[in-house]
């Protein structure tokens, strides 16, 4: 959002390529990202590419998006500073990106309403999409009733059962949602199925792709819906403490809220970001989602990137006690920041997470989500590391209402 | 050797069109791939695909999800592939790997094309490489001497196949719908007008696949296709099957009524 009053600019979404990581015309950052799908899903991805192409210039789309984010979702998300949460992080100063506050209670909200006037103008009626945690089907579910448009989600019935709030939420909103039996009954699962349901309904479907993976134009689009968060945090640092942080910490799962808040940042040089993933119960132990620390490269629902696989490539299941971060494959723009140096990722495990989870909520009266906590937890360890003198910024990129089963299991509550 | 071209010429001569079946390796059972391959080739299937299984099939339906689900969970690695290419091509048909690019891009390219052709397989069917990520898979078959077919569909546009068609050697394989693998009620008309489209871009035989699982359907495409490709139709049978021996003998009835379907097109 450009100043008060006045509308998103399309500097403001796709920060016109003035970092140098655009992706190229086959959607390549460096040798990642591309396309590896069925040729009979080529002609839709051109067209969501044209659509998205035509719509991010047209200053009637602009304001149409900026109206709901602005009316409708809440934005802009408040910065909070957490004082007695930076004691913990060797007194470090601590500062939260607060995306739990926007509608639906996390950052995922921002991509689909994109999406969603996206799917309009595509003239398409239906949407469908993955979820995880189930943020990103409550949040389309949501988008979906805003618009008038049908909506099916496909989760994991592994997290269906950890996220059954949500998925009453989703049907509450009139959303019809499959279980996803095969597989891991994880998100990567579910994304399968949504591939080929998207490839049979294509004519009147679009795929509400939740982060920034899979086959081109996705990683670029969700990158530039989500990207308003950093752009507001970026102004708002400014304001608030009259320079830029020393560094960000943001969770990456496929990594959509990280790169959203990293994306405005790339160009300041001396601002470091940090990206967590999902230690699980260690590297030693094998069950974890640590994709970029751990991983290798191969291609994973249409992109080149880094991934959990076997050495006969294979997808190697991924674990987490964060069902958002439970996910074999990251985002090639993340997967091309790492290889060139200009982020560092590093693991948090679900210990971790957890000790963030209960720390935050006892010292500053905010419930973050897990995966969330996986950021907060990484700004502990980097606090102690950088000394009082530091400044991080941090994505809370969601609200905990939803892990609440989680934690009264984890913590006896 | 055979070769996809012997195979296709030949098949031209008798004015038929060519019967392809598709099973996964490792599926029933590493051994019990081999000799229902086996069954079908002595039914009259001219060409065989050998899946090579793999942890997220976002192309395939439920039958084949659920074949190779089991062939994994049976331990099926790359080196039993290349068994089951052998043992199929020894039984004197075209044998191609059909697999997704990822298990293709770990094993290395050139080393996997090498592989291949030491087993006597004479290509591969790649359904997630698209002609702009297709160059090194297409440079490394080039020097092992094996064919690259690539898939077109019914959204494609003109460009699209043309694209397509130009990467492709042996034949091109046009899906016949929009959807994932799985025989259906019948074979969608929108395939017929693809294959007219295709030709006019290329010579290459056009063979058909998705959603062909009976004798009259085969046949149906046979009056307009150079090949019909089988794939579910066959693993339903497996599937269903009380034990092996008995799958196999099902696979061998239905690739019988195929085979005189391809030879009687309407």
């Amino acid at each position: 959002m450009a100043q008060d009053g006045s509308i998103l600019t399309a500097a403001d979404l796709a920060g016109n390529g003035a970092y140098g990581n655009d992706p190229d015309v086959h959607g390549k950052f460096g040798i990642f990202g591309g396309r590896y799908v069925p040729e009979a899903l080529i002609p839709a991805l051109d067209e969501v590419a044209s659509v998205y192409e035509t719509a991010k210039n047209d200053v009637g789309f602009l304001r149409e998006f900026d109206h709901l984010l602005r009316t409708y979702a809440g934005r802009p998300t408040t910065l909070t500073e957490v004082p007695r949460f930076g004691e913990q992080a060797g007194g470090a100063r601590i500062i939260l990106k607060r995306e739990d506050l926007t509608h639906t209670g996390a950052h995922k909200i921002n991509n689909v309403l994109g999406q969603a006037l996206l799917t309009k103008r595509l003239g398409k009626k239906r949407v469908i999409a993955e979820t995880g945690a189930g943020q990103h089907g409550v949040a389309t579910a949501t988008a979906a009733a805003l618009l008038g448009l049908e909506c099916v989600i496909y989760m994991g019935a592994v997290d269906c059962e950890r996220q059954a709030l949500n998925v009453a939420r989703m049907k509450l909103l009139g959303a019809t949602v499959i279980p996803v039996t095969n597989g891991s009954q994880t998100l990567k699962d579910a994304i399968n199925e949504a591939f080929r349901d998207w490839v049979t309904n294509v004519d009147t479907t679009h795929y509400l792709f939740g982060t920034v993976a899979g086959p081109h134009p996705f990683p670029e689009i969700v990158r530039d819906f989500a990207r308003i968060i950093g752009v507001e945090a970026r102004r708002q640092m400014l304001e608030l403490t009259g320079a830029l942080p020393n560094a960000i910490c943001a969770a990456v799962g496929g990594g959509s809220n990280a790169i959203g808040i990293f994306h405005a940042f790339i160009g300041d040089k001396d601002v470091a970001l940090h990206g967590y993933e999902a230690g699980g119960h260690g590297l030693a132990s094998g069950e974890h989602a640590l994709t970029l620390t751990a991983g290798s490269v191969g291609v994973l629902h249409g992109s080149r990137t880094y991934v959990l696989q076997d050495d006969e490539g294979q997808t190697i299941e991924s674990h987490s006690i964060s069902a958002g971060l439970d996910y074999p494959g990251v985002g090639p723009e993340h997967a091309w920041l790492k290889d060139s140096g200009r982020a560092t990722y590093h693991g948090i495990t679900d210990a971790e997470a957890m000790e963030a989870f209960s720390l935050l909520a006892r010292t500053e009266g905010i419930i973050p989500a897990i995966e969330s906590s996986h950021a907060l937890a990484g700004a502990l360890k980097l606090g102690r590391e950088l000394g009082p003198e530091a400044t991080i910024l941090v994505n809370l990129s969601g609200r905990g209402d939803k892990d609440m089963g989680t934690a009264m299991k984890y913590f006896n509550l | 050797m055979t070769t996809l071209q012997t195979v296709f010429a030949k098949a031209k001569a008798d004015n038929r069109a060519a019967l392809v079946g598709y099973l996964p390796a490792g599926f029933p059972s590493k051994d019990g791939a081999i000799t229902a391959a086996a069954a079908l080739v002595e039914a009259g299937c001219d060409v065989i695909e050998i899946g090579l299984p793999y942890s997220d099939p976002l192309m395939d339906g439920p039958t084949i999800q659920d074949a190779v689900h089991r062939s994994l969970t049976n331990g099926t690695r790359i080196a039993d592939v290349f068994r089951t290419v052998e043992g199929v091509a020894a039984t004197g048909a075209a044998t191609l790997v059909m697999t997704y690019w990822n298990p293709i891009d770990r094993y290395g390219a050139e080393r996997f094309a090498r592989d291949l052709a030491s087993a006597g397989g004479v290509g591969t069917i790649t359904p997630d490489l698209t002609p702009e990520e297709s160059g090194p898979w297409r440079e490394a078959s080039a020097a092992a001497g094996i064919d690259t077919v690539f898939l077109v569909a019914p959204s494609s546009t003109e460009e699209r196949i043309k694209a397509v068609v130009e990467c492709c050697t042996g034949f091109v394989y046009a899906a016949s719908l929009m959807g994932v693998t799985g025989a259906r009620e019948s074979v969608n008309v929108a395939a017929e007008g693809l294959v007219e489209r295709t030709r006019a871009h290329t010579d290459l035989p056009v063979c058909v696949g998705l959603g062909v699982g009976t004798g009259a359907q085969a046949a149906e495409v046979a009056g307009y296709a150079d090949g019909v490709i089988v794939g579910s139709a066959f693993i339903r049978r497996l599937l269903d099957a009380p034990d092996e021996a008995a799958g196999r003998a099902a696979c061998a009835e239905l690739a019988r009524d195929m085979a005189a379907g391809v030879r009687s097109h309407v």
